[in-house]
């Protein structure tokens, strides 16, 4: 059985693999395959690790306690209220009464806002203002002093790039133009590290290929 | 006499040897006081502290105290329970306690506990007086993130004025973005070429905010698509962004007076696992030969994919997003990219809604404030003046 599986996973490999060539109907047939075991194993998993415990067992455990001790008070009631919304949202299939299922929506997309309004201020801005506080001269050191006056320009011109009331004009545009040179050679920095991440995505399947299936790579 | 001599002599030679060979007797340190129990501020009602005077043996006199123990109890009569230990030195200790009441580490709000602290040396120990009784309960507001909190004051103002300007009908200056520009220079190649346009809006959930960016954006180009009577596809990664795409194609088909011409079937869910996904949206790319494409939302690792893709394609490409990661592979495979904060600033570009322009105005009134406190920052660093850096710290 475990031959069998590593003969589909490499058969599947390089039929998703033929796609550097052309479109064909081996990478049709191997795409089907992908989009549909993951969206059903998906469907599964989604069940299994969420509706499960987290909706039909908390509703349980709160009837459980209302029978059994007689006490409406738990906090696992709150549970119906996801399941509502999620029923909600599955109206959309009605189309007569689809419309009810933008209220679940207004509401996910409304309260996130509002949660991470608070957090990536945190993060994002609070944060980041207090690790950019450093002193532009620091005396009897030349070396952090350039390291701290470069920090300190970039973050300057980099806002003033994305500022987006003004025309890029004058000593504004400046300024602009220098911040974009700073995040374009931070940009080129990220793109040479992620580049050897994605290569080594790519030794590990050539040493699948090679190494697990073909045994060529001991 | 000669047995006199010897027992004169064996005995003190007995005595000194059973007084080696008895254990030395340690001596006892001598335990901590003023220990007082209150609870944890800026918690959810879990959690007490406690404090103490340092034993007198504590780095000084006997110098003996290696650590401290900390036990609580329900009443000063029960049994005490190991809660804690801290190193010889320190006089405070934080009894975080759980939520749940199933957790074994429960700890109620306002419920009384008692604390003793036991001062260690090796084996033996002290042990202090029993402190008063205290319990816990959560706080409403967290005074460590007061800064956020001023944060939020001063932004809200900044948007809600304006808002009111906006709305009131004043004209409030954007500055052209070229990727937005050449949004109607896409669709209109679209239009001549017969094909349709394909439009991703990325793994991101309809909460992220480049999506609802990104959501804004496919309303417009969808009302311009339908106004050129252009296909437009949208192939989705999530079920709930499926349904608020649908909802905004639908919407701008409306807007163009060509609600007939709306086509649910072409906002679609493909699946929700990512290279699935992106298997679907490339196959879709040489299939349908897309004259544009846009990527406008939130990428991870298949934003190359994506990109290079459409580019054997032969499709002109738009893209924006905010995961700085992936901002270089956009720029260097599409024609043109919104940079991170762009992406939202078209989204107002192009809605040209009060809400969304007057918000944006506000972030460049936001952003004017940081760099005011970045130059005084800098310069109150470079001078020691430790007290603007405190007024940043967050607490946790």
């Amino acid at each position: 059985m475990e031959t069998f599986g590593l003969w589909i996973a490499a058969l599947l490999t390089l039929g998703i693999m033929s796609f550097l060539y052309k479109d064909n109907p081996i990478y049709k047939f191997c795409e089907s395959i992908f989009i549909g075991i993951s969206a059903g194993y998906w469907f599964v998993s989604l069940f299994w690790q969420s509706m499960y415990p987290r909706l039909y067992l908390n509703i349980r455990g709160a009837i459980s306690t209302l029978l059994h001790e007689g006490r409406i008070s738990d906090d696992r009631w709150l549970y119906l209220v996801a399941g509502i919304l999620g029923v909600m949202m599955l109206l959309r299939l009605v189309p007569k009464i689809g419309w009810i299922s933008r209220w679940p929506l207004s509401f996910i997309v409304g309260s996130t806002a509002g949660l991470y309004f608070i957090t990536y201020l945190q993060s994002n801005i609070m944060n980041q203002i207090r690790s950019t506080i450093i002193p532009i001269y620091v005396p009897g050191n030349l070396g952090i002093s350039i390291s701290n006056l470069i920090v300190f320009v970039g973050v300057f011109c980099g806002l003033v790039y994305f500022f987006f009331s003004r025309e890029h004009k004058g000593a504004f545009g400046g300024a602009a133009k220098v911040g974009i040179w700073f995040l374009m050679i931070t940009f080129g920095a990220s793109f040479g590290f992620t580049v050897m991440s994605r290569m080594s995505l790519l030794i590990g399947r050539i040493d699948f290929l090679f190494g697990t299936w073909l045994g060529l790579i001991k | 006499m000669k047995k006199t001599k010897f027992i004169i002599l064996i005995i003190p030679l007995i005595l000194i040897f059973f007084n080696l060979s008895s254990p030395q007797e340690k001596p006892v340190p001598l335990p901590p006081t003023e220990v007082k129990a209150f609870d944890t501020p800026n918690d959810n009602g879990h959690s007490l502290s406690v404090t103490w005077k340092l034993s007198p043996d504590d780095g000084a006199g006997k110098n003996n105290v290696v650590a401290y123990e900390i036990l609580r109890a329900e009443s000063p009569k029960e049994e005490f329970e190991v809660r804690g230990m801290v190193p010889s030195g320190e006089n405070l200790f934080d009894d975080k306690g759980s939520r749940e009441k199933e957790d074994k580490n429960y700890l109620p709000s306002h419920k009384n506990y008692y604390y003793k602290i036991r001062a260690k040396a090796d084996n033996i120990f002290s042990e202090s007086e029993v402190s008063n009784p205290a319990f816990a309960y959560g706080q409403w507001y967290h005074t460590g993130k007061t800064p956020v909190l001023a944060g939020v004051i001063i932004f809200s103002i900044f948007a809600l004025t304006f808002i009111t300007l906006a709305r009131k009908g004043k004209k409030l200056y954007i500055r052209p973005l070229p990727g937005i520009e050449a949004v109607d220079e896409a669709v209109g190649r679209a239009t001549e070429m017969g094909k349709p346009i394909l439009y991703v809006l990325g793994l991101g959930t309809a909460a992220d905010i480049a999506t609802i960016a990104s959501f804004t954006i496919l309303n417009r180009i969808a009302k311009i698509t339908a106004e050129h009577r252009t296909t437009i596809l949208v192939p989705c990664y999530d079920s709930v962004v499926m349904a608020a795409a649908q909802e905004t194609v639908r919407a701008g088909y409306l807007e163009a007076g060509r609600p007939d011409i709306y086509k649910e079937e072409n906002v679609f869910f493909v699946t929700s696992m990512q290279f699935a996904y992106v298997a679907g949206v490339n196959g879709l790319m040489l299939r349908e030969k897309p004259a544009t494409n846009f990527y406008l939302g939130k990428f991870y690792a298949e934003s190359l994919l994506l990109a290079e893709t459409g580019s054997i394609a032969g499709s002109i490409q738009i893209s924006g997003t905010d995961e700085i990661a992936q901002i270089p592979f956009f720029i260097a495979a599409t024609d043109y990219t919104l940079i991170g904060e762009e992406l939202y600033a078209a989204s107002a570009y192009l809605g040209k809604e009060p809400v969304l322009l007057g918000t944006l105005k506000a972030q460049d009134w936001g952003k004017a404030v940081v760099i005011i406190c970045l130059i005084l920052g800098a310069l109150a660093a470079s001078f020691h003046f430790q007290f603007f850096l405190n007024l940043f710290r967050v607490q946790l």
